[in-house]
């Protein structure tokens, strides 16, 4: 038995585990740190399995981000946890959902131990391309280059995502500032942490984006990494949320995609195929992209975890 | 030797934060949970740069550096809403 | 030479490791949740700190190093100001004291 074979049983066990853990909890708070330690295992099983892109994006969006989502989820239901929590549902019911969920797994495990070895793959197509656009990164090389238009897509429907939180909004608070959780003093060691962590932060994050184009890293994780950062300012009581219906916002956020189009339809009127990039022109063009998409995943990130607008928009 | 050393090591941290997770996880009061995201980021982070040295794969210290960004973020907000409700402000916890 | 900084390497893990060891049995052990903070937090940070330090060595450019360094700053730099904020929130858990 090798250390790493051991290593790697040792995660196994653990996420299976700490997974149970946030099944059977009952508290939310503390089925939500539940949920963020999963996620932070789950970051050290994509590290072993050589995916250093997805433990990126797992450490900073699977526990991270989420995690904040979730607890603000559960400050607001505060009020009706105890009413929920009394109503369990049945001894049957639960046995059920057990046995079919324990199939489903056992389906999914049969699945991946049945796949054909060599599994078919794309991966020696892409592999074999790699020089097409002068980026180091294969994995960078498939989201902006290879299959852009699903890159392309997620941005829109990030934004679909958080103008349905909006929507969640009472008609008179339309357009303007969300209540993100929040501390109250805003002197204390809160604010110092957030004034000192975040320009911290903010190299960082340029740094991972800067660094995805030869390795792991990318504008997905930066703009995590940003959003983050703005997100402590605004929980500490630093900055406060924006009003949503200032414009400047709004074409920040609708920026990443739209010029993400603009190129694409570039591509087709220069007479190749929508989102081809012409070759000589393929790495700015990219970084152009890449530069855009990080703001606006950042402030789209953000917002969706600031939540509905909860009070009128000043005149 | 050396990797399998820091590959042993890095085995060893994580035993350390399973073991802190009983803690943790199960420990009482609200402010035990809130260590959660302390644990995991102190131990997740010496994990990373363990394994980085030894599998020589120079991305993860990038890894561990996120890491540390987003479990100080995490705890941040762990303590806020843990909190019992005068270090929420008021009305920031009630939504219609 | 390089004998040197691997024995380096290795002493200065195992003592990291050993504080890892030191602040999970405070963490298990200790009475209440105070303790235990100061136990997680004061003891992991050193631990990290040690395994940073050996890790130095083995980092080629001044880059890597570099990297270690942030790294553990940022830790400390969230560390402390965290326990602040937990220890608050355990305190007033606890009767007056």
């Amino acid at each position: 038995m090798t250390i790493g074979f051991a290593l790697d049983s040792a995660i196994a066990v653990l996420v299976v585990a700490v997974s149970c853990w946030t099944i059977i909890a009952r508290a939310s708070f503390a089925a939500v740190v539940g949920f963020v330690s999963f996620g932070l295992l789950l970051t050290l099983v994509w590290v072993r399995l050589d995916a250093v892109d997805v433990a990126l994006t797992e450490a900073a969006i699977g526990s991270g981000l989420t995690g904040a989502l979730l607890l603000a989820a559960a400050a607001r239901l505060r009020t009706s946890e105890f009413a929920t929590q009394a109503e369990r549902p049945s001894m049957a019911l639960r046995v059920a959902t057990a046995l079919l969920s324990a199939t489903a797994t056992a389906a999914l495990a049969g699945a991946l131990f049945l796949l054909p070895s060599p599994a078919p793959t794309l991966a020696p197509a892409a592999a074999a391309n790699a020089g097409a656009t002068g980026l180091g990164n294969p994995v960078t090389n498939v989201l902006i280059a290879f299959r852009a238009m699903d890159t392309m897509l997620e941005k829109v429907v990030l934004l679909l995502a958080l103008v349905g939180v909006w929507s969640l909004a009472s008609d008179r608070f339309w357009g303007g500032p969300p209540s993100p959780l929040r501390g109250a003093n805003t002197e204390g060691p809160l604010a110092f942490l957030a004034r000192l962590l975040t320009p911290l932060g903010i190299v960082v994050g340029i740094y991972i984006l800067w660094e995805g184009a030869d390795h792991p890293g990318g504008a997905f994780q930066g703009g995590t990494i940003l959003a983050a950062m703005w997100l402590l300012l605004m929980m500490s009581g630093v900055a406060n949320a924006p009003a949503t219906r200032f414009r400047s916002l709004r074409l920040v956020l609708i920026s990443g995609p739209m010029v993400f189009l603009v190129i694409g339809l570039g591509g087709l009127w220069l007479g190749e195929a929508f989102l081809a990039y012409p070759v000589a022109y393929a790495k700015p063009l990219i970084l152009v992209i890449e530069f855009v998409m990080t703001l606006t995943i950042a402030v789209t990130l953000a917002l969706l975890l600031a939540g509905p607008p909860t009070r009128e928009a000043s005149r | 030797m050396m990797t399998d050393f820091l590959l042993a090591s890095s085995g060893f941290v994580l035993a350390m934060v399973a073991v802190g997770l009983i803690r943790v996880l199960g420990g009482p009061a609200n402010a035990d949970r809130m260590m959660a995201a302390q644990l995991f980021g102190t131990g997740g982070i010496a994990l990373l740069l363990l394994m980085a040295a030894a599998t020589n794969i120079t991305a993860l210290v990038d890894v561990a550096l996120v890491l540390a960004l987003l479990a100080a973020f995490t705890s941040v907000a762990f303590v806020i809403s843990g909190s019992r409700s005068d270090m929420l402000e008021p009305g920031a916890a009630e939504q219609s | 030479m390089s004998i040197v900084l691997d024995t380096f390497t290795v002493l200065a893990v195992t003592g990291g490791l050993f504080f890892f060891l030191a602040g999970t049995v405070g963490l298990l052990r200790f009475p209440d949740p105070l303790t235990r903070l100061h136990a997680l937090t004061k003891a992991d940070n050193l631990g990290l700190g040690l395994i940073v330090l050996g890790l130095l060595p083995q980092t080629n450019a001044p880059v890597g190093a570099l990297k270690l360094l942030v790294a553990w700053l940022l830790v400390q730099l969230s560390g402390a100001t965290i326990a602040q904020l937990i220890a608050r929130e355990a305190r007033r858990g606890m009767p007056q004291a």
